[in-house]
């Protein structure tokens, strides 16, 4: 791992107990933890999720990206289909989260980045807001297409031809004339590949900083 | 085994077919062998139709199977109708009838919007005249080659161009000519589309006054005009325009010298003889009897600078150079062409000018060094009207006998000329020579093939074939008479559009299909590439108005900005158009109030247009999506109103009206 790095082998870490560990031990949770920050980060620039809606007279499909703090597509088109249900516009889902999404990414961000200086467990458990945030994104996007497929307004121009439903957030449906084709995009990867980092450097975090605490330990008992 | 060898032609035919159809895209359905041959379905349907191997050769060049677009687009005069055809070539398919001259309801042009504004432009004498006899299509061109941009068409009852924006294929201006009553020679368009050349065609004396016939020497008058185009305005320019006084030889078609005969124009004429009818003899036989009318030769690169110099002067508003000034300038000189003639087409290269004989069996070639030559010796002997005539064998290059009614000539990429022979209902085939000749197979200036057309045929067109850089593969012979081409719908007969294969050397063209204009007379078209348009799917921006191609600062950009605004008896409507409404619903006027209406369509999806027709008024606009139209009027019938859209938008499409309340 020394050679892989290019570290030189001469430079050591040396421990309270007198042991030695390489440069590199402690280099490497760092180095994985501001990573998943920076890939974190920049997910928040990318779409998390798409759907498409295809019908006969749309032979392109309508497609609505979904960003953590914006829409795009053809949500225009797919407002002025809804307005005969008496739904609101796309744009109005999720203003909450969306106007706070940056901000909590950032957050997230920032305690990845902690871990590098909090050299105990504690590293571990404010990574945890980031291993739970894919979980609450899938969540609140289910809570939001509830509420969106449940506001149907019954004395609209066809409120009384569709049932309240809510559009699949994964794989193919169904609503009216139109088919859904749900996907998760590449913004949600990137926070998955994110966590996975977190994990890897978490792991590494325990292998440099366990024997860290071992020793203080030892050292402390020995002078007792 | 007769039968066998059938089967065994028509299969060797569709494969062969199927090769020359290469390059598209493979059709869709992915799991279907390629084709290699007919199958016994295929082959029976030709048999149980009676389908020649020609037959089924030509279905397989022109066929254009659902969700494919042709690679052509032919912009076509529309004749009487006043108005422009959009033909898809190789299918035949019309793809839109452009309103231009004439009010046309589904365009909403000429019922109450910004078409009524472009209509009034055409004024004749400050009256409507709201028909138009279109002739030339001419499409805008960047180094002799389409680019695409824009489309002018002339109106010969009237002597009026108009100008067509090719982003919404849509008319954008009329302008009647000041001077003249009439026009034939136009639209023709200048390489850079510095001049839309509108050329006269009957004379008359300048500026719509009275003379009388006895004095049709001395005061009757051809004359040529000259449009400047603003390319960014997308209008012609008059006060940049300028005219050029013509001996009244009744001047026809024109085109514009390109390469090395660039700021030249080239026009034939017909009346040398100053025939003017009666019994004195008939214009037939009075027109026709000298052997030779001019070729009119003009140098507008040198009229450019005659007006600069200040030797030009204003009439009715618009430059003119006399005919004394043209003759003694350089500008004007004739050379004489045989007989009765028709047509004048600068070769792609610009190296010659075809002049078709009508009235004698031959095309001639004229070269255009050789009249620059001539013109350089001097010593040319001049006309009645003192303008300098180049004797025919010093200016000619060629004569190639090609048949009975040479007209038009139109060029392909191999070096081959197209001429269409009215007489003997034919387009004839022929090779250039000089710096052609290398491109075909044949010797130059010969007559290749006569392929029989139906029926008398007039223009001729070939896919980019008046341009710099002809497209070649297809010619469209624009048939004046169809007689047993189509059912028999009764005596007033449709025109026959017949396409042409030119795609092989040699005799091998063949006639590929027929397509009937059952709406007017046609007479020019020109081929376009598809590529080569970049048209709008939806208007850029919401609140577009098509008249001035920008945002319409009275457009209504939001629903809930939709409101009616009363100042005295002054009504303005703010209303918004989208699926399936519009808003308000409501609007109620008194008698006698001044209605402006304003509409603006909310869409941005293709296709989704919305009309707006109110009973009563003679209202009916096309609120294609993003587009706002004003209307004006006097509510000067009381009584209940709708206005509902004409255009089915949606499945609440017979919802989507309101009432319009006049009290009395």
């Amino acid at each position: 791992m020394n050679r892989f790095l290019n570290l030189d082998p001469d430079v050591k870490v040396l421990l309270p107990d007198g042991s030695t560990h390489n440069l590199a031990d402690y280099l490497l949770p760092s180095a994985f933890l501001m990573l998943a920050a920076l890939i974190l980060l920049i997910s928040m620039f990318l779409p998390y999720w798409s759907m498409k809606m295809t019908a006969p007279q749309y032979p392109k499909g309508l497609v609505v990206n979904v960003y953590v703090n914006h829409l795009d597509g053809d949500m225009r088109e797919i407002d002025e289909l809804n307005h005969y249900l008496g739904m609101p516009p796309l744009d109005n889902g999720g203003q909450l989260e969306r106007s706070i999404s940056f901000v909590a990414i950032g957050v997230f961000g920032l305690l990845l980045i902690a871990g590098v200086f909090v050299h105990n467990q504690w590293a571990a458990i404010i990574a945890l807001p980031v291993i739970g945030y894919p979980i609450v994104f899938i969540a609140d996007l289910f809570y939001i297409l509830y509420q969106y497929g449940h506001s149907i307004d019954p004395k609209s121009a066809l409120g009384g031809a569709i049932r309240p439903f809510t559009p699949p957030i994964l794989g193919v449906g169904k609503v009216g004339q139109f088919g859904t084709i749900a996907n998760f995009e590449i913004g949600f990867y990137f926070v998955l590949a994110s966590i996975g980092i977190v994990l890897i450097g978490l792991w590494f975090h325990r292998a440099a900083y366990k024997p860290l605490a071992d020793a203080r330990k030892r050292v402390r008992e020995s002078k007792a | 085994m007769k039968r066998l060898f059938i089967f065994a032609v028509l299969l060797t035919l569709s494969a062969v077919g199927l090769g020359a159809c290469g390059g598209g895209a493979p059709s869709a359905g992915g799991n279907t062998p390629a084709p290699t041959g007919l199958t016994s379905d295929a082959a029976a349907v030709a048999q149980a139709r009676g389908l020649t191997s020609d037959d089924i050769y030509a279905a397989l060049k022109t066929y254009t199977p659902s969700g494919k677009t042709d690679p052509y687009i032919m912009i076509a005069s529309g004749g009487q109708s006043g108005q422009v055809l959009v033909i898809g070539v190789p299918s035949m398919r019309i793809l839109k009838e452009i309103a231009v001259f004439t009010p046309e309801p589904w365009q909403g042009y000429g019922f109450g919007g910004s078409g009524n504004d472009i209509l009034a432009g055409g004024k004749v004498a400050g009256k409507d005249v709201l028909w138009g006899d279109t002739h030339h299509p001419g499409l805008s061109e960047t180094n002799g080659v389409y680019d695409g941009q824009f489309a002018f068409i002339n109106d010969k009852a009237n002597a009026r161009v108009a100008v067509i924006d090719l982003r919404d294929f849509s008319t954008k201006q009329i302008l009647k000519n000041p001077n003249a009553i009439n026009d034939h020679g136009g639209a023709f368009v200048t390489p850079n589309t510095e001049y839309v050349i509108e050329g006269p065609q009957y004379a008359a004396p300048i500026g719509d006054v009275y003379a009388p016939l006895d004095q049709y020497k001395e005061q009757y008058r051809g004359l040529i005009t000259f449009w400047s185009f603003d390319r960014v305005k997308g209008r012609f320019d008059q006060s940049k325009s300028f005219q050029i006084e013509l001996p009244p030889y009744w001047q026809d078609l024109c085109d514009a010298g390109k390469g090395p005969s660039y700021g030249w124009a080239f026009c034939n004429s017909f009346n040398t003889e100053l025939a003017t009818g009666g019994n004195n003899p008939s214009f037939e036989a009075g027109t026709t009897k000298n052997d030779t009318d001019y070729l009119h030769i003009l140098n507008w690169k040198k009229a450019e600078e005659v007006i600069k110099a200040g030797k030009a002067k204003q009439v009715n508003g618009i430059t003119l150079i006399d005919l004394k000034t043209a003759a003694a300038e350089g500008i004007l000189f004739f050379s004489p062409e045989p007989k009765s003639p028709h047509g004048s087409d600068v070769t792609p290269g610009g190296e010659y000018i075809v002049v078709g004989g009508k009235l004698d069996p031959h095309v001639t070639i004229y070269s255009f060094q050789k009249i620059q030559d001539a013109i350089k010796a001097g010593g040319l002997k001049t006309d009645d009207y003192g303008v300098p005539v180049i004797p025919l064998d010093k200016a000619m290059e060629a004569q190639v006998e090609l048949g009975l009614g040479p007209l038009h000539t139109v060029f392909d990429d191999k070096g081959y000329a197209y001429t269409s022979l009215f007489l003997d209902s034919a387009v004839a085939r022929w090779t250039l020579g000089g710096p052609y000749a290398s491109k075909h197979p044949e010797p130059g200036w010969k007559l290749v093939q006569k392929l029989p057309v139906q029926y008398n045929i007039g223009h001729i067109t070939a896919v980019e074939g008046d341009t710099a850089e002809p497209g070649g593969q297809f010619v469209v012979a624009l048939n004046k008479w169809s007689i047993d081409r189509f059912a028999n719908i009764g005596p007033l007969m449709p025109q026959n559009f017949q396409l042409v294969d030119i795609s092989k050397t040699g005799d091998q063209m063949k006639v590929l299909y027929d397509m009937p204009i059952g709406m007017a007379e046609p007479h020019y078209a020109q081929i376009i590439k598809a590529e080569r348009l970049k048209p709008f799917q939806v208007y850029p921006q919401v609140g577009w108005n098509a008249e001035t191609m920008s945002v319409d600062p009275n457009a209504t950009l939001k629903e809930a900005d939709a409101k009616v605004v009363r100042t005295g008896n002054k009504v303005e409507v703010f209303m918004t158009v989208i699926r399936s409404h519009y808003t308000p619903e409501r609007v109620e006027v008194k008698k006698g109030d001044h209605v402006v209406w304003h509409l603006t369509s909310l869409e941005r999806t293709p296709d989704a247009t919305h009309g707006f027709g109110l009973s009563g008024y003679n209202i009916n606009l096309s609120l294609e999506p993003g587009k706002t139209e004003t209307i004006e009027f006097d509510a000067t019938l009381p009584g209940t109103f709708t206005y509902y859209c004409t255009e089915f938008c949606s499945a609440l499409h017979l919802e989507m009206l309101g009432y319009f309340l006049v009290q009395p």
